[in-house]
């Protein structure tokens, strides 16, 4: 199954006029794996971001994402990929079933197929009984939780995750990744960003960006070695640093 | 003596039905960098507004040097500088007319106390003439912080200053605040990540309304009270699961690399840990007793908390 | 203070759309419909019933048709036949020479034309008479110089269907009206409502600005601009339009200061109820623009509305400021006559004032 790999990134260059804000970026990712995207504000990380999902246009570069060319099937992408970001949330004013029903529609998931993924997303998130509530009656972290399994609703073989635990409290933000863990146990490659660096830790590998390149990319664990460093925290402070001063 | 400059006393504040702040007591004193540590929904910005008269609380009162919140709030608004969470400058004014507009609310002008924020200022004069909405996140903070400091206030509110920004930008800042202290300001911020709380002289751990405790960062870590264990092998996944099942465990969560290992018993020896674990199959493991972070307090206290609660 | 208004004056220009709105609107209104009706004027057909046939006549018949605005569409034989022509619809003006038209010229010093024009539609009705008055002067003018005594063409204009013109120049008092309205209550309501959407104005309320400075550095700009505006509408009415102003241009001023004012109060209330851009300007379009449009009667007469409407247009502010416009402008009648109008606009101002006062909160809501 990890054959084909979920991304693939050849020589991504993206410009806004004189500014390039991706400079030749080359990666993969393979399926069913934890890829930390980090990066300091403005390095680029959320223009990259929003090529993977087909919002926006490489001005060159070869991209695929679940197989798919992002630039000529960018709508093939989108049926392929979730997406959940912390700005993004779901809709205060439906219920829980009623918020899982309308983005499952969105994805094109029949009547039964929905219904059956959001007993069995609720039950996993112990929030079986609470299908009828109002999300607005519903703690911030478990709002978190929900816009997580209604990303995963539609089985993607890509979820990406922009900043998703921003403002969680820390035994939450640990749940999140228990179902980040499991979402990638069942194959779902995860491409995540964060602030949180010992949340970079729990990444398989980790991609760090400087000025719009790639200046790292490896396992936590050679990171550290590579940069003689305690942990992940202080190598994002190595190599970021580097350039603003 | 230390002179208190802020003075809380049981204040409550609920809306629509959410008990937002649950009867919170502290003293920060003059001069003091004390930090708010806690996630969304803690209660930090309602205590901000609170703190800067623009919210009455529903019991309870407060003061800021020396003035009570409700009555002699314009005595307040006159020596307090605020920054709120949400990034509040003009986006189509210039970083220029910006802090000029500050200075004027505040009947002063941007030379008047410019030692103050000059070395801030500095970065952001490449952009002097770049409108607001068109700066970095970062620089955005900088600026922002700047307009706050026009006035030379004794009293800096700062509302979650660091949030969404990344990890150098953040320590950039957190050195800012350390010279601002220096310069006699009491410098009050909130912020959800723990790890800001050890560059604290006190913090306040807030969750859902409520303080579960106020101290220096080193006496809080102090007050853990527990050997704390951090554990690694080449099976990362199932371990967590795994020593859980070990009798008498307090606490397993992740934490970086490690999973982080908590045992009732105080008598507890580690090498159990290794016994069972290499039991089970495990490989490469290693254990080693660490000094707990102020996360690891937040979240035991946490635990805690909702203990009491269910009791 | 100054500082702050002119952070809004920054504000204002900086942003496209405010300024769209603030300068486009008016122009945009007032050529819009002083194209519909140029265009009107310029296709003007005309009927011509010559009951003299003599020299001057026909001189001043090809003058009136050399200018450019009329055309002639027939040629009528008696009296008997302008009910006719008004009918077929083409014809919007009829000029009448009285028989003898030449003789009576020279040899009394004064002859007659009648204009008779079709005034169902009063605006076009007011401006065809007035242009054609004007060729008409301009030629006794000519001829005057080479004859002593002056000599005069007595003009006497008919109008037929709609013999007061109700409604001509209702157009100029509306739109100034609704223009107003817009831009003081509208604009000043969205920008209050925008400092508190982006976060500003917790900065503004956690500084020793007290409210009155923030609500009047909000306000002032849009005074200016309301009352520039104002200038605009006016100017173009009396020079494109012809509108007359009869009263005192001073009085006519004033009047609209104080409207201005009162629009701005209304707009801060609304902004002192609304948290959001989106709320402040519906609340301004179903509150305001509405009622101003439909019951201040700019678009129906008032009277001709069911009497719980009538009653109901009490309350607009807009209906009261209309009749003190057409007062002013159209009789030329001072104060006096229209010192009630004036005292309900002020109390109306005083009103919302205090409300506003009241609600607008030194804290957050």
């Amino acid at each position: 199954m990890d054959q084909i790999q979920a991304i693939e990134v050849h020589n991504l260059v993206k410009k806004f006029g004189n500014f390039v804000a991706n400079d030749n970026l080359n990666f993969s990712v393979g399926q069913g794996e934890i890829f930390g995207f980090l990066g300091a504000n403005g390095a680029g990380k959320t223009t990259a971001m929003k090529i993977l999902c087909g919002l926006s246009k490489p001005t060159s570069g070869k991209i695929r994402v679940a197989g798919y060319d992002v630039t000529r099937q960018p709508d093939k992408v989108k049926k392929n990929i979730g997406y959940m970001s912390q700005r993004f949330s779901l809709y205060n004013d439906l219920t829980l079933k009623e918020n899982f029903r309308f983005f499952g529609g969105i994805y094109g998931l029949s009547a039964s197929e929905i219904k059956n993924r959001t007993v069995q997303l609720l039950d996993r998130l112990g929030l079986g009984n609470d299908s009828g509530k109002l999300l607005s009656s519903i703690p911030a972290g478990w709002k978190q939780k929900l816009a997580f399994s209604v990303a995963i609703m539609h089985q993607p073989r890509i979820v990406f995750l922009d900043e998703p635990t921003g403002g969680v409290d820390p035994i939450t933000r640990r749940q999140f990744w228990d179902l980040i863990y499991e979402a990638a146990a069942e194959g779902i490659t995860v491409f995540v960003t964060t602030h949180y660096m010992d949340e970079a830790e729990y990444c398989q590998r980790v991609c760090i960006m400087v000025d719009g390149r790639i200046d790292a990319l490896d396992t936590p664990g050679n990171l550290k070695t590579n940069h003689h460093a305690a942990n992940m925290h202080e190598v994002f402070l190595k190599l970021a640093r580097k350039k603003s001063t | 003596m230390k002179q208190i400059a802020v003075d809380i006393r049981d204040i409550r504040k609920s809306y629509t039905g959410i008990k937002a702040l649950q009867g919170i007591n502290i003293q920060i004193n003059s001069g003091e960098l004390f930090g708010f540590i806690g996630p969304d929904g803690a209660g930090k910005t309602s205590l901000f507004h609170i703190l800067t008269s623009l919210v009455i609380p529903d019991s309870g009162s407060a003061t800021v040097a020396g003035y009570d919140t409700i009555h002699d709030y314009r005595e307040i608004r006159k020596i307090v500088g605020y920054m709120p969470g949400k990034f509040s400058l003009y986006q189509d004014l210039t970083v220029d007319e910006n802090l000029k507009f500050f200075a004027g609310i505040f009947r002063t002008t941007i030379h008047e106390h410019f030692e103050l924020y000059k070395d801030i200022f500095a970065q952001l004069e490449p952009f002097r003439k770049r409108k607001a909405g068109q700066l970095s996140g970062g620089m955005k903070q900088k600026l922002a912080l700047s307009c706050a400091l026009v006035h030379k206030p004794q009293l800096l509110f700062l509302d979650e200053p660091t949030t969404g920004v990344d990890a150098v930008s953040r320590t950039e800042f957190w050195e800012i605040l350390q010279r601002i202290k220096y310069m006699g300001i009491t410098v009050i911020v909130s912020t959800p990540y723990m790890d800001e709380a050890a560059l604290c002289d006190r913090v306040a751990l807030m969750n859902k309304g409520s303080i579960m405790a106020v101290n220096s960062p080193e006496n809080i870590v102090r007050s853990f009270g527990k050997n704390l264990y951090a554990v690694k092998s080449e099976q990362m996944f199932p371990l967590p699961g795994l020593l859980a099942t070990i009798e008498h465990t307090k606490a397993v969560y992740r934490s970086g690399e490690y999973i982080h290992y908590l045992n009732e018993k105080d008598d507890f020896d580690p090498v159990l840990i290794e016994i069972y674990l290499r039991a089970c199959g495990h490989g490469m493991i290693q254990v080693h007793q660490i000094a707990p972070s102020i996360e690891d307090c937040f979240m035991v206290l946490m635990q805690q908390s909702k203990a009491q609660k269910a009791a | 203070m100054k500082g702050f208004i002119y952070k809004e004056f920054l504000h204002i220009f900086r942003d496209p759309r405010t300024m769209l709105i603030l300068f486009g609107m008016p122009i945009v209104q007032v050529l819009l419909f002083g194209f519909a009706i140029t265009n009107e004027i310029n296709n003007a057909g005309i009927a011509i019933l010559d009951e003299s046939k003599d020299e001057m006549s026909i001189a001043l018949t090809d003058k009136l048709l050399a200018s450019g605005y009329f055309t002639l569409k027939e040629n009528l034989r008696s009296r008997d036949e302008i009910e006719a022509v008004f009918r077929k619809g083409n014809t919007s003006l009829v000029v009448v020479f009285e028989p003898q038209f030449s003789s009576r010229f020279i040899r009394e010093g004064q002859a007659a034309v009648q204009l008779i024009a079709d005034a169902s539609d009063p605006n076009t009705a007011h401006l065809l008479s007035v242009f054609a008055s004007g060729i008409i002067r301009d030629f006794s003018g000519d001829i005057s110089i080479i004859n002593k005594p002056p000599l005069t063409i007595r003009i006497q204009t008919n109008m037929l269907y709609n013999p007061e013109l109700k409604g001509v120049f209702m157009f100029v008092p509306g739109t100034i009206t609704v223009l107003l309205m817009l831009i003081s209550a509208m604009m000043t309501s969205i920008s209050i409502a925008k400092e508190k959407e982006m976060g500003t104005m917790e900065v503004l309320l956690v500084s020793p600005l007290k409210t009155w400075q923030i609500v009047s550095g909000k306000v002032v700009p849009y005074i200016l601009l309301s009352f520039i505006n104002a200038l605009i509408i006016l100017l173009l009415a009396y020079t494109v339009f012809a509108m007359p102003l009869r009263g005192s241009l001073l009085l006519l001023l004033a009047e609209s200061i104080l409207f201005i004012v009162m629009a701005l109060t209304m707009g801060i209330f609304i902004s002192t109820i609304s948290n959001t851009q989106q709320q402040a300007m519906l609340l301004s379009m179903f509150a305001l623009m509405l009622p101003t449009i439909l019951l201040s009667g700019f678009i129906f007469p008032v009277e001709n509305m069911p009497d719980a409407l009538q009653y109901l247009s009490h309350v607009m502010p807009s209906k009261w400021f209309i009749v003190i416009i057409k007062q002013i402008m159209l009789k030329g009648l001072g104060i006096t006559y229209f010192w009630k109008e004036t005292l309900i606009l002020a109390l109306m101002t005083a009103f919302f004032l205090i409300m506003s006062i009241r609600k607008f909160n030194v804290r957050l809501a």
